[in-house]
C-alpha cells in the first residue's frame, strides 16, 4: 500500500503504475458534471488554490447539515467518470491537478492528459458509499452549493486513508483499455457461436 | 401506521439495506473469485459496506437513485392518495439523508433539493382484484441507468437477426459496452417486443424478480441460463477490474410486437440493487 498525502508532487505521481494500491490522505475536492463544465468554459479562480497538486474526486455525496451549520458526509462513493472525458485532461492541466478519483475509468484524451501533465486515475469501489464516507474526516468548505445542488457542488474535504487502486498511470498504462480489449475479443468469440 | 409513514419506512429500508437474494448472490460471488485479486478485494469492500450501511441505517450508495414506484391497488382506491404519501415521504427521506436530492430541472439546471419535480418520483399504477395494496419501490442509480440500451433488430453490425439468437447477441454487446461503468457486477433486465416505451418498461420491471428465479417461458429460461454463462465469460469483473463475476442476474421477458418492429431493451442495474416491496392489508403493513 502506497501512502499519498496532498499536496502531491509530479515526481511522486510519475512513480505510480497501474495496479498500485494507494491510501490517500489530505485535502481534496469533489467535482462532477456541472463543475467540470464550469472549469472548462469559465476557468474560475476560486477553486485554483484547492486543486493545485491536489485531487479531484468524482463524487456526489449525501450530506448532513447539523444544527450549528456544519456539514458532514453520510455516503460518498465515486460516480461514473466517463461523463467527464471531454473535460478532464484540460481541467487537470489548467489547474495542475495530480490525480482524479472515480469509477469505470476514462478514455484516450484523459490518458494523454495524464502523460502530458503528470497525473493518475485512481479507482475507488463504486457503491461503497457508507464505507468511504467514514474516510472523510472533515468538510472544509463548499462552493456553488446553491447553484449546482448537493451532488454537483465543489465540496472541499479532508480524507484519511482513502483506499484506491491506480487504474490509469502517467506512462500510458490503462487497466480499462486492457479489460476492454480482452472482453471485446471474448464477446466476438461468443457471438460467432 | 399511516400511509405516509409506511412509505418513508419503505424508502429507508430500500436505500439502506439490500434484499436477501441480492446479498446472497454477492456473497457467492465473493467466494468464487480467486484469492489476492482486485475482484476479491472489491467484493470484500462491498460486503463490508452493506453491513455498515445496514447497521448505521445510512445509504448503501451515495447515489440514492431515481425513485421509481409501482402501486397495485384494489378497485375503488385512489391514485392521488399514494402519490401524495410518496411525495411527502421522498421529501422527508431527503431531509433525513436516506436520499440525496436527485431531481434536477433540465431547463434551468436547478436541483429541487427534495427529490420532487415533474414526474419525480415516477409512479406506475395498476388496479388489481386483490383486497390488499402492494407498493414496490426501486431506487435506480444514474450511472447504471446510463449504460442501458435499446436495440432494433435486425442489427447489421452485430449480425443479430429477429430471433432469440439475435437477442442474445445484443445483450452480450450491451454488457460489453457497459464495462465497469454501471458498477459491475450488474443485473440485466431485458424486455423483448412492444414499442420503444413499453419495451423499456418491461425490461425495468424484471428487476422485481427474485434473483436466480427463471422465466416461466422455457425458451426464455434457457436463454437466461445461457447468458449468465456468456456474460461471466467476458471477465469484465467487479468494477471492470477483471474477474469471474460480471453479471449477478439476467431476467428476460417478452411481449407481442408490431410486425414491423423488433425492439430489445436492456436495463442495467448496479450491484447496489435497491428494491423493496410493502404490502398493506387493512391496517397491517409488511415489508419484504
Amino acid at each position: 500500500m502506497i501512502k499519498l498525502q496532498t499536496p502531491i508532487s509530479e515526481e511522486q505521481i510519475r512513480e505510480l503504475k497501474v495496479g498500485d494500491e494507494v491510501s490517500l490522505s489530505g485535502t481534496i475536492v469533489t467535482a462532477r458534471d456541472a463543475a467540470h463544465k464550469l472549469m472548462v468554459e469559465e476557468k474560475p479562480d476560486f477553486i485554483r488554490e484547492h486543486l493545485k497538486d491536489s485531487v479531484i474526486y468524482h463524487c456526489g455525496p449525501v450530506v448532513k447539515k447539523d444544527d450549528n451549520g456544519e456539514y458532514s458526509f453520510i455516503a460518498a462513493g465515486p460516480t461514473t467518470s466517463s461523463r467527464e472525458e471531454p473535460y478532464q485532461a484540460d481541467v487537470m492541466c489548467e489547474y495542475s491537478v495530480r490525480a482524479v478519483i472515480g469509477k469505470g475509468g476514462m478514455g484516450p484524451k484523459t490518458a494523454e492528459g495524464l502523460k502530458k501533465c503528470g497525473g493518475v486515475y485512481l479507482h475507488a469501489v463504486g457503491g461503497a458509499g457508507s464505507l468511504i464516507a467514514q474516510r472523510v474526516t472533515k468538510v472544509e468548505t463548499v462552493y456553488k452549493l446553491e447553484e449546482f445542488g448537493t451532488p454537483e457542488a465543489f465540496w472541499v474535504i479532508k480524507v484519511e486513508d482513502f483506499p484506491c487502486v491506480v487504474t490509469m498511470d502517467s506512462h500510458g498504462g490503462s487497466l480499462h483499455k486492457d479489460i476492454l480489449e480482452m472482453s471485446t475479443k471474448k464477446a466476438e468469440e461468443l457471438m460467432s457461436k | 401506521m399511516e400511509l405516509k409513514d409506511a412509505m418513508l419506512e419503505l424508502i429507508r429500508k430500500c436505500s439502506t439495506d439490500l434484499s436477501p437474494d441480492v446479498e446472497k448472490a454477492i456473497k457467492e460471488a465473493y467466494e468464487t473469485e480467486d484469492e489476492r485479486t482486485s475482484a476479491k478485494n472489491v467484493f470484500g469492500t462491498i460486503l463490508e459496506n452493506i453491513a455498515l450501511a445496514r447497521e448505521a441505517s445510512s445509504p448503501i450508495c451515495q447515489d440514492t437513485g431515481a425513485i421509481v414506484c409501482y402501486v397495485d391497488f384494489p378497485v375503488g382506491d385512489s391514485e392521488k392518495k399514494y402519490r401524495e404519501a410518496l411525495e411527502w415521504a421522498a421529501a422527508e427521506a431527503t431531509k433525513l439523508q436516506y436520499l440525496r436530492p436527485n431531481a434536477v430541472d433540465p431547463i434551468t439546471g436547478k436541483n429541487s433539493g427534495n427529490n420532487i419535480g415533474v414526474n419525480a418520483p415516477y409512479m406506475h399504477f395498476h388496479q388489481w382484484d386483490k383486497d390488499e395494496v402492494r407498493v414496490r419501490l426501486m431506487l435506480k442509480g444514474g450511472g447504471s441507468e446510463n449504460v442501458g440500451a435499446q436495440y432494433k433488430l435486425p442489427d447489421t453490425g452485430l449480425k443479430a437477426g429477429r430471433d432469440l439468437r439475435g437477442v442474445r447477441k445484443v445483450i452480450i454487446d450491451a454488457v460489453l459496452k457497459a464495462q465497469g461503468q454501471g458498477c459491475a457486477p450488474g443485473i440485466i433486465g431485458v424486455g423483448i417486443g412492444g414499442d420503444r416505451v413499453t419495451s423499456f418498461a418491461l425490461s425495468k420491471e424484471q428487476f422485481f424478480r427474485t434473483l436466480g428465479e427463471r422465466s416461466e417461458n422455457p425458451d426464455l429460461a434457457a436463454l437466461e441460463e445461457e447468458l449468465m454463462d456468456d456474460l461471466n465469460k467476458l471477465n469484465i469483473g467487479p468494477m471492470g477490474f477483471g474477474g469471474k463475476t460480471t453479471a449477478l442476474g439476467v431476467n428476460i421477458a417478452a411481449q407481442h410486437r408490431h410486425p414491423a418492429t423488433y425492439y430489445v431493451s436492456i436495463s442495467y442495474t448496479c450491484w447496489a440493487y435497491r428494491r423493496k416491496s410493502m404490502t398493506i392489508k387493512g391496517s397491517e403493513v409488511s415489508y419484504d
